[in-house]
């Protein structure tokens, strides 16, 4: 075996019997798998809780009926339990949702009393309307806990919809009209090939797997390139690089060092596809099954009346319907999808995109003797990757904009962007051009790194800075 | 012919001039000590005959032939700045840097087992570094060293960190290494050392060579021409006798016992007309002629350079 064989070897072996790479390795598919699945089960495990919000409405826009004196007198003289009826509860313009029932309170009723209430009873807030709310347009809403972002927006998209309403009237124009105008539309959208076969198109699934390809890159790619820096730092400060510098050349060393930390994260690629495939396999066979299950409980309870009630409270016909539906529109996307390319050029942008940065994190760990001391030129470093990481969002916007196009075709950010845009299909040429330009980089930055690299891991206990790493590259 | 030699080396780094023609020869089987005070150039030599930096001028010449890439496993490195890898266990590693110099995988197992009976440390073979004490971390170093059985050792300080006993070892292994014919480069400026081991001296200050030569040589060349006597009893009338001829540096009385210090100022005289000459005195019970360790001869060398560097 070459020298540079046995460096590898060496660097791969004992990073992937650790057991921080073991763990990593099990809760990564884990993580995505979770992250694939859980917005299904989040959906159906929501807080089934109805919540109780108390109205004081000042304005008397909002409820046409109101809860008579009464109720008040009777809430006084018996504070244990409050009786409500749900009939005095009339058509508003604030109308229940199924998480949300509003209670309307007399409206000569002041702020503190309905406090009070709130305090006192199992209601969840308290919504206060002002008299002046068109001219002033500010609510209050009271609650016992931080309040709930879903009720917030809810009243708010019902009062403003409100608000409108009666501007517009005072306008003289009948919202009704209004309403009947309304068109909302739904966009078909279909990709006509070169062969002038359409197929489906998922835009927003597509935009997630983009996001998912970049950021994977720009992780991998810090993850694995400080693994190089703090293999380089280990070997400057325990001097055991002077011992092997004797016997191999500096160049190889950092080389074999950056492959090995490579294929450290190839290997832990592979393995999360591989893992997290069969994750969500297994669960979506538990789920497929499940659904299954149900619609034929379903089927038998209309047969057993008594208990049709408790099995539909947690699953309907439609329920399984949908996701049946959801489950047919993930196979089409999945078949709609050119893996083989999506993989393979995340293979190649990862390798090429952690050469390059892998190579200068050497060279930083060359220049220092203890990663405290990183700081100053990790900047250099850490600016670039971030850069691509948030050009990506207005990449995913639009993908084949000139932001998109230079950001993937220069080599620094190309790896992050050039992943994010691949999905969405991206012109052959400029796929070759970005390819070509990253290798000619990761040449470039190797050879400049090696310089910095052969002359830092020699300085012990001097303090470096980037005049000094100049002196290095142009005078070794 | 030598079987070691730089030839005019010349090497400055960014901000300093490390050595200045620097020429050295170190015979075949011999321990060659290359001596001088922190800063003088001694490890940019070093590590230029390792090949680990390029000299910018003159040529290191191993057997005839100039220093090639493939020279690297017939030299043995032990640095002064020396480490392993913490977390690496011992056998694991001394195989690894053994595979780094060229040996195959079982012909480094079957050596380091040799060397791991010899020095009776069998059982750290699957410790890790980290477990084990700084000489004992030492002592693995040198084993990785010498393993591949080079011509031609280098020895960087290898005494600091070992206690004396290990110290010990270590020499009659150096030693015993010589014997077996390999030649030794042995860098310190530890000088009780140099002059148990050396054969030859070379003595780098301010990256120039100031001195060379064979022990004997050098030593020959610092002779003072001073003598210790003593003798038993009272001697009066000692330096009416001799101030003739002797200078007399010192005449003491200790206990029962007269000392008498002398330098011989005719260099025609020796040893013995000193001897003719004290013997009539009185009973003389010991005679030694004052040689200038090897430590006395640093000191010196070392700050006339610095006054003739300041005048200069």
């Amino acid at each position: 075996m070459s020298k540079i064989g046995i460096i590898i070897k060496r660097e791969y072996l004992t990073r992937v019997v650790k057991k921080s790479f073991i763990i990593m390795t099990i809760i990564g598919p884990i993580l995505m798998a979770a992250l694939m699945i859980a917005p299904a089960y989040l959906a159906k495990m929501d807080d089934e809780n109805v919540k109780e919000i108390l109205v004081i409405d000042q304005t008397d826009a909002f409820s046409k009926y109101r809860l008579n004196n009464s109720y008040l007198t009777n809430y006084r003289l018996k504070k244990d339990s409050v009786p409500f009826d749900s009939t005095k509860m009339l058509i508003r313009r604030l109308p229940d949702s199924e998480k949300m029932k509003f209670h309307f309170l007399d409206k000569d009723m002041n702020l503190k009393e309905g406090k009070e209430l709130l305090k006192k009873e199992q209601f969840y807030a308290l919504l206060f309307i002002p008299k002046n709310l068109v001219i002033q347009p500010l609510l209050s809403l009271y609650s016992k806990k931080e309040s709930n972002r879903n009720i917030i927006s809810y009243v708010r998209s019902k009062l403003e919809e409100e608000i409108t309403n009666q501007k517009l009237k005072a306008k003289g124009v009948d919202p009704e009209i209004l309403s009947t105008t309304k068109t909302e539309l739904e966009i078909a959208t279909k990709i006509i090939q070169d062969d002038g076969q359409e197929k489906d198109s998922f835009t927003s699934v597509t935009m997630i797997l983009s996001f998912a390809g970049g950021f994977l890159i720009y992780m991998f790619i810090f993850m694995y390139g400080s693994q190089v820096m703090r293999g380089v730092i280990e070997e400057k400060t325990s001097r055991i690089i002077e011992v092997i510098i004797s016997s191999v050349k500096p160049f190889e060393l950092m080389m074999g060092k950056i492959v090995g930390v490579a294929m450290v994260g190839l290997t832990q690629f592979v393995l999360w596809i591989i893992l997290t495939f069969g994750i969500v396999t297994a669960v979506s066979f538990v789920m497929v099954d499940q659904s299954d299950l149900l619609v034929s409980t379903q089927s038998s309870s209309i047969m057993s009346h008594n208990q049709a009630s408790s099995i539909s409270s947690t699953s309907t016909p439609e329920d399984s319907e949908k996701m049946n539906a959801f489950v047919q529109q993930i196979d089409k996307f999945i078949n709609s999808v050119n893996w083989v390319l999506i993989l393979g050029s995340f293979v190649f942008y990862f390798l090429g995109g952690y050469l390059l940065y892998a190579a200068l994190f050497a060279a930083i760990g060359s220049a220092v003797d203890a990663e405290a001391d990183t700081q100053q030129f990790m900047m250099p470093i850490t600016i670039p990757l971030i850069l691509g990481l948030v050009m990506m969002q207005t990449v995913l916007d639009n993908p084949d904009g000139s932001l998109a196009f230079w950001g993937s075709i220069i080599p620094l950010t190309s790896p992050i962007i050039m992943m994010a845009r691949i999905p969405f299909g991206v012109p052959v040429i400029e796929l070759i051009l970005s390819m070509g330009l990253l290798i000619l980089a990761f040449i470039f930055f190797t050879w400049l790194s090696g310089k910095i690299y052969r002359v830092g891991i020699l300085m012990y206990g001097k303090k470096v800075d980037y005049k000094e790493l100049w002196k290095w590259i142009r005078h070794h | 012919m030598s079987f070691f030699r730089t030839e005019n080396i010349y090497k400055s780094y960014a901000n300093h001039v490390a050595l200045r023609d620097v020429s050295i020869e170190v015979e075949q089987g011999s321990v060659f000590g290359l001596l001088g005070p922190n800063g003088a150039g001694k490890t940019s030599l070093i590590r230029i005959i390792n090949q680990i930096t390029a000299p910018d001028k003159g040529q290191v010449i191993l057997n005839g032939k100039p220093l090639s890439a493939s020279d690297i496993r017939k030299i043995g490195y032990l640095p002064e700045e020396r480490g392993l890898y913490k977390k690496m266990k011992v056998g694991e590693q001394a195989i690894y840097l053994a595979q780094l110099k060229g040996l195959s995988k079982t012909e480094a197992i079957k050596k380091l087992k040799y060397w791991f009976e010899k020095f009776e440390i069998i059982p750290w073979w699957d410790k890790k570094v980290e477990e084990l004490s700084k000489g004992m971390q030492q002592k693995i170093q040198f084993i990785v060293t010498i393993l591949h059985e080079p011509e031609l050792l280098i020895f960087d300080e290898p005494f600091s960190g070992f206690d004396p006993i290990n110290a010990n070892l270590l020499k009659s292994e150096i030693l015993a290494l010589k014997e077996k014919g390999a030649t030794i480069i042995f860098s310190t400026h530890n000088m009780d050392s140099v002059e148990e081991i050396c054969d030859d001296i070379a003595l780098i200050n301010n990256s120039r060579k100031i001195l060379s030569g064979s022990m004997k040589e050098v030593k020959q060349k610092f002779k003072t021409n001073r003598y210790e006597i003593a003798f038993n009893g009272d001697i009066n009338g000692l330096e009416l006798s001799l101030r003739h001829q002797y200078k007399i540096l010192e005449n003491k009385k200790e206990d029962d016992k007269t000392l008498l210090k002398l330098e011989l100022v005719d260099p025609q005289l020796t040893s013995n007309n000193l001897i003719q000459s004290l013997l009539p005195i009185g009973d003389m019970i010991s005679f030694n002629e004052l040689i200038p360790s090897m430590n006395d001869i640093f000191i010196q060398v070392v700050q006339d350079n610095k006054k003739e560097g300041e005048n200069e």
